[in-house]
């Protein structure tokens, strides 16, 4: 057996890794590519303990009634049933009754599938995906500013060569390790590293500058760093001239954000911000980088703009070494964003409600542009109407683990048993496949070939290593036999390859624009930049120099102003909750705490307390303890630490069940992107009662 | 449609419009604001960052003209108003003008005290050459004009804004003496310690403090000017910068037969004793408080514009005072009854460090910060002033309030230091055990520890760590023969 090169199947940086068959076991070896540098953590290391799982799942799964077990049922039984159900429900409410929900892993072909699925073989506009609880504000921003939303607008290596660096809302030391090489490289050579964050994570350890702000006043922040940055001599008034548009608008806000006002409100000294300010403005290549901490809040799209505006400013987008970039997460959450998974989107990151866009696209698909259905509801408001009267009655689900990953989750809980059919395609029984009409038995990464997009706008190939256990099919091969039974099967090749030379023709022309990308370009080391709009077009690593993509070739200030969380604390919730990941666990843990390595690593869910806090509350580390908001409650191990503020909760929401911290999150929703504010809700904390703790212990 | 006319355009008056304006959509209100100033609202705060030369007039401006022709409010500047009728409900400019009003709201600020002294003003009872007060937009361009030129300031008064005129005249190479009658500077705000902490920090910045300096003259006659003081010093003063205090500019509304103590005396919902005037700012009196600071003036704001568009919200209960002092390389944050000593029911805790500027006071009263004082290094301003805004209890360890945690950011040179179960490599989840382990099993290099244990394959941030490691299980046991092939061993020693 010859080794495979490949990539990590997790998260956004795409490790490059090599597999092979040694005797019984597989051999994953770390490859030198451009983001890893050879370097790969815990989860990469072991994600090959899944490939054999006997937890894997290896036939169709089908309950005859609600109430009835889930049983082993063939292919043909359960891929009939599906259509059969969906056939009914159609003809009794109509094409929308049937809804699709996607996610960030699947690969670029997939998601462009799944897209297409959804609207030309059952012609309904309800998809959306669990990226919108992901990249969401990121990209709605990135859009505005620059008329383009590539996560990193240059290559990860850069960020080596800058000579300061603000980080929010990003801990990378533990949700991407490798990438931190990068951070040493810069800091190696005297850049300076400053993290915004709430808690002391280890990448705020590791920082110059640690700017412990109140949960949800990231905005407040971006507009006095601003404030400082013009009243300290930073700003770039040249650039601002020459390539940006609306800073005088932006500034009148910014004005009024003086640091005096913004200590109050964030809690960050003044003089903190100040140096933070003094080391990006004086640093000849800067940049800022913002993650979920700032994205995933009812005001991430603003949020995100705030230090966009801060960003251009400075005069930093399309300097060499300098920029505005956001951390994408998911494995695909940048190319799962740009190919129709999205409500409002069709392929190459066009929307769906511009005419020519729909000609171009319906062109391709073989279909006239008024069979094309409109743009359909975001993640969570589709998941909060299921089962209602006007709402979709059926759900697919491919590649995503709602149960455990949206906020409110109780809320979801209900909506998915309101459903006439619930459809999950996954791997292992997850908490979502576990309450399905039908599970359908997918392969996974190392198990088929396809492309990625990673952080950097880098279209790479994932190449197949092993072939899936017998009974075990791709998606894409789920979807073309479904699409088999509504009588367009040949508009849904199951071979990756095609539907990537689809994609690509459905792309040109939009923003991202991969025409230029062929299967085999994909597959050559370091992958392609897009756009890449033809074969001899070299890719685009660095965006920005010239000019930005937008009509008059100017980057765009957008004018925002700080408003509270949707739900501060008050006598009967006093504390924050602020979510997020360890770094055993991937998202909703569906892969990774069936690892046994991983779960050694870190095996409960658990509940982070500043000891002053633990001591007012009578707590001890190790103690169960209760987190409750007003829509439901979650239990860990308190774990006490002087990294996180005195007034604020951190759990992390990998898990289910008791531990399940989405069932607390609130879903407040961002005006523009329909991101839910998962990192902050006003929560009280109490001890699990001694005799709750046993039951738990005597039913595990 | 109701017509709300609004008095004065300053930080308090502006920021009134633009809360109406976005409570009121379908724009069902009619505004009309007046202003003095002839130049568009700005932002009074950074007054003192253009005296320092920082940022310019044209920066700091808060509400464009072009922002009240798109919001349809009629914007009146250069207007001074003479007198209101409220039995007729109109307000009568000086140029004779009228606008009449449904709503009045009186947001007149105020005016700067200019202390009776022989020089400071002309006969004709305006300023005299080369005294400034520190106001308007024109005061600072005022005194920017005349420091070009001079070499010695005087400013009178030793309070929060004269400190700050003075650091920035300071900033511009100007040799600046605060006079300040009273015992020690910002004698409302903070303790005599705190203030004899301050001037020495003041002094490192080239501004001199004469305490109980009080002038008596303003000698201009000469080639020189100077001021002259009580005990008979005389002190250069090419220009002389007063900021002696303010008063609330009340005269309309005591002409006009409203309620007024030492301000406009309002209800919780800043009504004036006439329900259809209403009083912002520092010209309006809640409760026995005049608030002298932008952020009451901007909740009162917030107040009157949910009561003039019936959006509801919570009436004013006064609001908490924390003072900062703007002056680049002076951290004073001051809050709250900063004042008080050890009694029977407060506690205060103290940390002073004369020599570097540092002076920290916290004032506790059952269990809730009440007041503090930080000066100088000042790393825990965020948490204190969130802790006495939200009125929680404080933690059980003062200490933390006054030095910041470091965290878990600790760093350990020695490897024999590390506890045995503490994670060496965070990316692959590997303890110190586990290296030693290794180790002792034949691993005698960082690569070969690597290889079985994966410790610095991921971020690769513990290299260091874990060759200080190898190294000292190496030196700790130098005669221990592993099960390793002699050549190694050899190699090693």
């Amino acid at each position: 057996m010859t080794a495979t090169a490949t990539h990590c199947p997790y998260c956004a940086l795409q490790c490059g890794m090599t597999l092979e068959r040694v005797d019984d076991r597989i051999a994953i070896t770390p490859r030198d590519f451009p983001t890893n540098r050879g370097g790969l953590c815990q989860k990469g290391w072991t994600s090959a303990d899944l490939l054999s799982s006997p937890e894997r799942l290896t036939t169709p799964l089908m309950r005859q009634t609600r109430a009835a077990p889930l049983l082993p049922v063939t292919w043909d039984e359960a891929l009939d049933r599906v259509a059969a159900d969906v056939r009914r429900l159609q003809a009794e409410s109509g094409p929308d009754s049937i809804a699709v929900f996607g996610g960030g892993g699947l690969t670029n072909e997939k998601s462009y599938a799944l897209g297409k699925f959804a609207r030309v073989a059952l012609r309904t506009s309800k998809i959306d995906y669990n990226g919108r609880f992901c990249m969401s504000s990121a990209a709605a921003a990135g859009n505005k500013a620059f008329g383009v939303d590539r996560g990193l607008p240059f290559p990860v290596t850069d960020i080596g060569t800058a000579h300061a660096i603000l980080l929010v809302g990003s801990n990378v030391a533990e949700t991407m390790p490798p990438f931190v090489q990068h951070l040493a490289d810069a800091q190696r050579s005297g850049g300076a590293l400053i993290v915004a964050d709430p808690r002391r994570t280890p990448t705020a350890q590791s920082a110059a500058v640690h700017l412990q702000l109140t949960p949800g006043t990231d905005l407040a922040l971006a507009l006095g760093l601003l404030h400082l940055a013009m009243t300290d001599g930073y700003v770039d008034k040249e650039y601002i001239a020459d390539r940006t548009t609306g800073f005088d608008d932006v500034w009148r806000r910014a004005v009024t954000w003086w640091p005096e006002r913004v200590e109050r409100v964030t809690g960050v000294p003044v003089e903190q911000m100040r140096e933070a300010v003094r080391l990006l403005g004086s640093a000849e290549r800067a940049m800022i980088l913002t993650a979920r901490g700032a994205e995933q809040q009812s005001k991430g799209t603003d949020t995100v703009s705030g230090f966009i505006n801060l960003a251009l400013a400075l005069g930093l987008p399309g300097r060499p070494g300098s920029g505005y970039g956001c951390l994408t997460g998911q494995g695909n959450g940048q190319g799962g964003r740009e190919h129709g998974q999205k409500a409002d989107q069709l392929p190459g990151y066009r929307k769906i409600d511009d005419p020519a866009a729909r000609e171009h696209v319906a062109g391709v698909w073989g279909i006239d542009a008024s069979e094309l259905p409109g743009a359909g509801v975001s993640a969570y408001e589709l998941l909060d109407s299921l089962g209602t009267v006007d709402g979709p009655r059926a759900l697919l689900v491919f590649g995503s683990n709602v149960v455990v990953s949206a906020p409110n989750a109780r809320r979801v809980d209900e909506r998915l048993a309101a459903l006439d059919l619930l459809v999950v395609a996954d791997l292992v029984l997850s908490e979502t496949a576990a309450r399905a009409d039908v599970v359908l038995p997918v392969a996974q990464w190392a198990e088929e070939d396809g492309t990625m997009t990673n952080l950097e706008g880098r279209v790479l190939r994932r190449n197949k290593a092993f072939e899936p256990p017998p009974g075990v099919r791709t998606d894409l091969e789920v979807l073309s036999g479904l699409a088999d039974r509504f009588g367009c099967g040949e508009k849904f090749p199951a071979d990756p390859a095609a539907v990537f030379a689809e994609l690509r023709r459905a792309s040109a022309g939009g923003i991202a624009d991969y025409a230029g990308v062929t299967w085999e370009r994909a597959a050559s080391t370091g992958g392609v930049f897009w756009p890449c709009p033809d074969e001899s077009h070299p890719g685009t690593p660095r965006l920005f120099r010239e000019s930005f993509p937008t009509p008059d070739g100017r980057a765009r200030f957008v004018e925002v102003e700080h408003r509270p969380v949707a739900e501060d604390i008050d006598q009967d919730y006093p504390l924050y909750l602020t979510t997020g990941r360890v770094l055993a666990h991937y998202q909703s843990g569906a892969q990774t705490r069936r690892v046994r390595a991983l779960v050694d690593a870190s095996p409960e869910p658990f509940v982070e307390a500043h000891p002053e806090l633990a001591l007012r509350y009578g707590l001890h580390e190790g103690d169960a303890v209760r987190v409750t908001s007003r829509r439901g409650t979650a239990e860990g191990v308190l774990r006490v630490t002087e990294t996180i503020r005195t007034d604020t909760l951190f759990m992390p929401f990998h898990w289910s069940g008791a531990g399940r911290a989405n069932s607390v999150t609130s879903d407040a929703l961002d005006p523009t992107s329909k991101m839910p504010e998962f990192k902050i809700c006003a929560v009280r904390l109490e001890a699990v009662p001694a005799e709750a703790v046993q039951h738990d212990v005597a039913v595990s | 449609m109701t017509r709300v006319v609004v008095v004065g355009n300053g930080m308090a008056g502006s920021r009134v419009v633009e809360e109406l304006r976005a409570r009121d959509l379908q724009r069902a209100l009619d505004i009309c604001v007046l202003g003095a100033e002839t130049f568009p609202a700005y932002n009074r705060i950074l007054l003192s960052s253009v005296l320092a030369g920082k940022v310019t007039v044209g920066d700091i401006a808060l509400t464009p003209e072009a922002w009240y022709e798109q919001n349809d409010v009629q914007l009146e500047l250069g207007v001074t108003v003479a007198r209101i009728d409220r039995t007729a409900r109109v307000v009568i400019a000086s140029d004779g003008r009228t606008f009449g009003y449904d709503e009045l709201v009186l947001a007149t600020g105020s005016r700067p005290r200019v202390p009776t002294v022989p020089g400071f003003t002309d006969p004709g009872g305006d300023l005299a050459a080369g005294v400034s007060v520190f106001r308007t937009v024109g005061d600072c361009e005022r005194i920017i004009a005349g420091s070009a030129s001079a070499a010695h300031a005087i400013v009178v008064g030793g309070g929060l804004l004269g400190l700050e005129a003075a650091r920035g005249l300071a900033g511009r190479g100007v040799a600046v003496t605060v006079l300040h009658k009273a015992g020690h500077l910002m004698e409302k705000q903070i303790d005599d310690l705190a203030g004899g902490v301050l001037v020495r920090t003041l002094a490192r910045l080239g501004v001199d403090v004469r305490l109980r300096g009080v002038p008596i003259r303003y000698d201009t006659a000469g080639a020189e000017r100077f001021i002259v003081l009580a005990d008979g010093q005389h002190l250069p003063a090419d220009i002389v910068v007063i900021a002696a205090g303010v008063e609330p500019d009340v005269c309309l509304a005591r002409d006009s037969g409203l309620d007024v103590n030492r301000a406009i005396v309002v209800d919780d919902r800043m009504r004036t004793s006439d329900p259809h005037v209403w009083a912002i700012g520092e010209c309006a009196e809640h409760r026995g408080t005049v608030y002298g600071l932008v952020a009451p003036a901007w909740e009162h704001a917030a107040v009157v514009a949910n009561a003039l568009t019936g959006a509801g919200g919570a009436s004013y209960a006064g609001s908490a005072i924390v003072t900062r002092l703007k002056a680049s390389n002076v951290d004073l944050a001051t809050m709250g009854d900063a004042h008080l000593e050890d009694d029977e029911t407060a506690e205060v805790v103290r940390f002073v460090d004369p020599v570097r500027g540092t002076y920290k006071k916290l004032v506790i009263r059952d269990g809730r910060l009440t007041g503090a004082i930080l000066l100088g290094e000042n790393a825990t301003v965020g948490a204190v002033t969130q802790l006495f805004d939200r009125g929680g209890p404080v933690p059980s360890d003062r200490i933390t309030l006054l030095f910041p945690g470091r965290g878990a950011a600790t760093t350990v040179e020695n490897p024999a230091h590390i506890p045995d179960r503490a994670t060496v490599c965070r990316c692959n989840n590997v303890s110190k055990r586990a290296i030693t382990k290794c180790w002792l099993a034949g691993a005698r290099t960082v690569a070969a520890v690597a290889g079985v244990t994966r410790a610095t394959t991921g971020c690769g941030g513990c290299r260091d760590l874990v060759a200080g490691i190898v190294d000292w299980m190496a030196a700790a046991d130098p005669d221990e023969q592993p099960d390793v092939p002699a050549l190694v061993t050899l190699a090693v020693s």
